[in-house]
């Protein structure tokens, strides 16, 4: 391995761990901020618990993306050089503006809910939380934006001086069709994690505590809560998933000729639902199930008569255009990814239906199964989402910056021209570094969620304190403390 | 005064803000094991009293960094790809020690338990210690040049990191911040606890001064200019002032500003001895990065400028409001119990 597979690595491995804990807090910062606008309105304390319970849980997952997400920003620059140098003056914009606009609020309102639940006014600390569950949808808007420029570069233009690409219009790239496009799939692919997560825990403690009075008062309401959440994101991702690969046929077709295996060109080719082969070639693919007219409504919402590009014809394309080299992602990651992204979402999808089917009129499920069920469909949002971050970065390759084909050629940069020059061994440092850190980290964060949730919402936060003014008292009446 | 220059100064005024505010987070978490210690009561319960000073302050602090950072990656791409990864094995470490401070400090009420929580102090004190001194020899060894090539790559030796140089300015910035979190505590604190922070910050006060003193002298004779002789008798007089106050148990309060002002004005010092240079070359002067030539276009500037007039100022009115909210001291005996979950 040379130091760009070991960059590639670190920056797939560290990506994808900070987007298992990103999506649960755009999801439940907005979920916790309705729990207590309803305890709020109607000072029902079954709400409060339900947000002190879920805060807690928001909390211990929010500390991680935090932490990783230091990592995320400082790797373009130590990791990704010529990368940084070549789009610097239009990708550092919106990161830079994610911190101004977004990062700073969500930290800082973070701060005084956290320890503000006696120092501020009850309605002025419910704003804190929703402006922390505006805030972190904004900063997904930001990282987005920056991201759709590496997938389909707009508002700038190659300056052959300085051989860089140069920004010459905030607007192009904020409106960004691929990014408007990402940012509602992500936004409802963080809702469907969030909300299977507040659906799956409340009803394993469902069947749990089924004897309880809180079964009716608070798992069932906020189980109930959270099948909708689900069931709507689900039906969300699916319109913007749409939206998105009708876009992506257009405007990075070799990302969606891999995606299907499609080896040559076609018109109206099936949908490849299972294949065996290597895909190290993609002559030697097998497609064993193939349903038709799918693919063509998938490009262009037609059924017949749509003319698909195959990975092959791509390629002697690309070559004739951009020089000798391979310009094929790793075929066998990207179809699999893209089929592991949309399979995983039935099961979310199903154990919601099953789950208000279960509740419907009023019913207390006391299955044992449904309980298990609940625990078993809690991780699978997570894997729908790094699946689909791993198709669509993955996809890309050899690109970091794919060539906009309606756009500036000349902005294009492939991942071996945008590494740093590090040596093999002090990347393989870093790498070892931040892995074994992550996994000690990961595996404490899981055991806090799981001791917290097994733990559930605790007798002392039965009853909410009542709002103390300052006071001229001049130690603190501390609520909470670290 | 043109645009490059503008976010020359934008650029210092972000990190000056990080340090300053920052500071006093590291600062704390490198003294919790000493509030700990010379408690003579329940040691723990003056480490909760220390940390939450900072409880609900530390994490938007933190943000002054990645701003300043995609600051730097939007303003100045030339300065964040050379630097970044030039210094690969420096913010490595950096990196590693936030993470673990992020992570310990949120999670260590978590679980009420003795050991799960002294791993947790050791993730604050590493995740303190190390970024404290770390910045310290970043910004020294930023100042005194790298061996920038005619390609704008950096291939670090061992003495460009670490010489008799970058190490005192590694101590200078951990001792600075390690007083700074005392004047800080002193503040924040009542009783025991503060008795022990005016104490350290006491006996500290000499040899921070000195070695702060001798970093800032170096820094100047070596490296500065006839504008960073104001920033570094800013820093020299505000440092005598936040000792004399302290001696004397002149105000918290006055104390902490002065050592504000310290802070402040040894960032001031170190991005007015770069000017104009962003990064200096210590192999050819001509290959030095530059304001001018590492920067982005004014119409990228342009934008920046606008977001920042328009942010910088909000950000600064709701952080400063949430000081005001928390502007109470805080007492050991006046903590509320662990929340935590027993261990089970």
């Amino acid at each position: 391995m040379d130091a760009l597979d070991v960059s590639r690595w670190q920056f797939g491995i560290t990506t994808v761990y900070h987007f298992i804990f990103v999506p649960l807090t755009i999801g439940l910062a907005p979920l916790i901020a309705v729990m207590q606008t309803v305890w709020v309105a109607t000072g029902n304390t079954a709400w409060y618990r339900l947000t002190r319970f879920f805060g807690k849980l928001f909390l211990i997952n929010f500390a991680l993306g935090v932490a990783t997400g230091i990592v995320q920003e400082f790797q373009f620059g130590m990791n990704w050089s010529e990368y940084s140098r070549f789009v610097g003056d239009v990708f550092g914009a919106p990161l830079a503006m994610e911190g101004l606009a977004a990062f700073f609020f969500e930290s800082t309102f973070l701060g005084l809910w956290i320890f503000g639940w006696t120092r501020l006014p009850r309605l002025v600390h419910l704003a804190c939380i929703w402006i922390v569950a505006v805030a972190v949808n904004m900063s997904a808007f930001f990282i987005i934006a920056a991201n759709s420029f590496m997938q389909h570069p707009v508002g700038a233009r190659y300056n052959p001086e300085t051989g860089r690409a140069e920004l010459t219009s905030i607007v192009a790239l904020f409106t960004n069709n691929t990014a408007i496009a990402a940012f509602y799939h992500a936004v409802a692919g963080a809702f469907l994690t969030a909300g299977t997560f507040v659906a799956g825990v409340c009803a394993w403690w469902m069947v749990r505590a089924r004897d309880s009075a809180e079964v009716r008062t608070m798992y069932r309401p906020a189980a109930i809560l959270g099948c909708l959440i689900t069931l709507v994101s689900a039906a969300a991702l699916f319109f913007t998933g749409d939206s998105q690969g009708k876009l992506m046929f257009k405007q990075q077709p070799m990302k969606m000729a891999s995606a299907e295996s499609l080896c040559h060109s076609e018109t109206d080719p099936d949908f490849s639902i299972l294949t065996v082969g290597t895909h190290n070639n993609c002559d030697s693919v097998t497609h064993l199930i193939e349903v038709p007219y799918v693919l063509p409504f998938l490009a262009e919402g037609k059924f017949d008569g749509v003319r698909l590009d195959g990975v092959k014809d791509l390629q002697e394309s690309h070559e004739q255009k951009f020089g000798p080299g391979d310009y094929r992602p790793n075929l066998f990651v990207t179809y699999w990814a893209f089929r592991a992204m949309i399979g995983l979402l039935a099961f979310p999808s199903l154990f919601a239906v099953v789950a208000l089917w279960l509740t419907r009129g009023g019913r207390v499920p006391q299955q044992r199964w449904f309980s298990w069920l609940a625990l078993l469909t809690l991780p699978t949002p997570f894997l729908a989402n790094s699946a689909g971050w791993v198709f669509t970065e993955m996809g890309r390759q050899p690109w970091v910056v794919v060539p906009n084909p309606t756009g500036d050629q000349m902005i294009r940069l492939t991942v071996a021209d945008g590494v740093s020059g590090h040596s093999a061994g002090m990347v393989v440092t870093s790498l070892v570094t931040f892995t074994a850190l992550y996994a000690v980290l990961a595996v404490v964060w899981f055991w806090l969620l799981r001791r917290y949730v097994v733990e559930g919402p605790l007798e002392h936060d039965s009853e909410p304190a009542p709002p103390v003014p300052p006071g001229d008292d001049d130690v603190a009446p501390l609520s909470f403390a670290y | 005064m043109g645009l490059a220059e503008l976010w020359f100064v934008l650029l210092a005024v972000l990190f000056v803000a990080f340090f300053v505010l920052e500071g006093f987070d590291f600062g704390v978490g490198m003294l919790m094991e000493f509030f700990g210690r010379a408690a003579k009561g329940d040691r723990e319960q003056h480490r909760r009293a220390a940390l939450n000073t900072i409880g609900p302050v530390w994490d938007g602090n933190e943000v002054w960094l990645i701003t300043a950072a995609g600051a730097m990656f939007a303003a100045f791409p030339g300065m964040y790809a050379t630097v970044f990864s030039g210094l690969y094995l420096p913010l490595l470490a950096i990196l590693f020690g936030m993470i673990l401070r992020v992570c310990a400090i949120e999670w260590r009420g978590k679980i009420d338990d003795p050991a799960w929580r002294s791993w947790a102090d050791v993730g604050i004190a590493v995740g303190s210690w190390l970024p404290a001194f770390l910045w310290g020899v970043v910004f020294a060894a930023l100042v005194r040049g790298l061996p920038v090539d005619a390609d704008k790559q950096i291939h670090l030796s061992f003495g460009d990191l670490l010489n008799a140089y970058t190490l005192l300015g590694g101590l200078a910035t951990a001792g600075l911040f390690l007083f700074y979190g005392a004047v800080f505590a002193a503040l924040k604190t009542e009783g025991a606890v503060r008795d022990d922070a005016v104490r350290f910050a006491a006996r500290s006060a000499l040899p921070v001064t000195a070695l702060v003193a001798a970093f800032g002298l170096w820094t100047q004779l070596a490296h500065g200019n006839d504008r960073t002789r104001v920033a570094l008798a800013v820093a020299v007089i505000a440092q005598l002032t936040a000792v004399m106050l302290v001696w004397s148990r002149g105000g918290d309060g006055w104390a902490f500003v002065s050592t504000m002002a310290v802070v402040a004005a040894v960032v001031v010092l170190l991005f007015g001895s770069l000017y104009p240079n962003l990064v200096p070359s210590t192999l050819n002067p001509q290959w030095s990065l530059t304001i001018y030539n590492a920067s982005s276009t004014p119409y990228t500037l342009k934008i920046m400028t606008w977001a920042a007039l328009i942010f910088a100022p909000l950000v600064m009115l709701y952080q400063g409001w949430t000081y005001w909210v928390f502007r109470q001291r805080i007492s050991a005996d006046r903590i509320p119990a662990s929340a935590g979950l027993s261990r089970r």
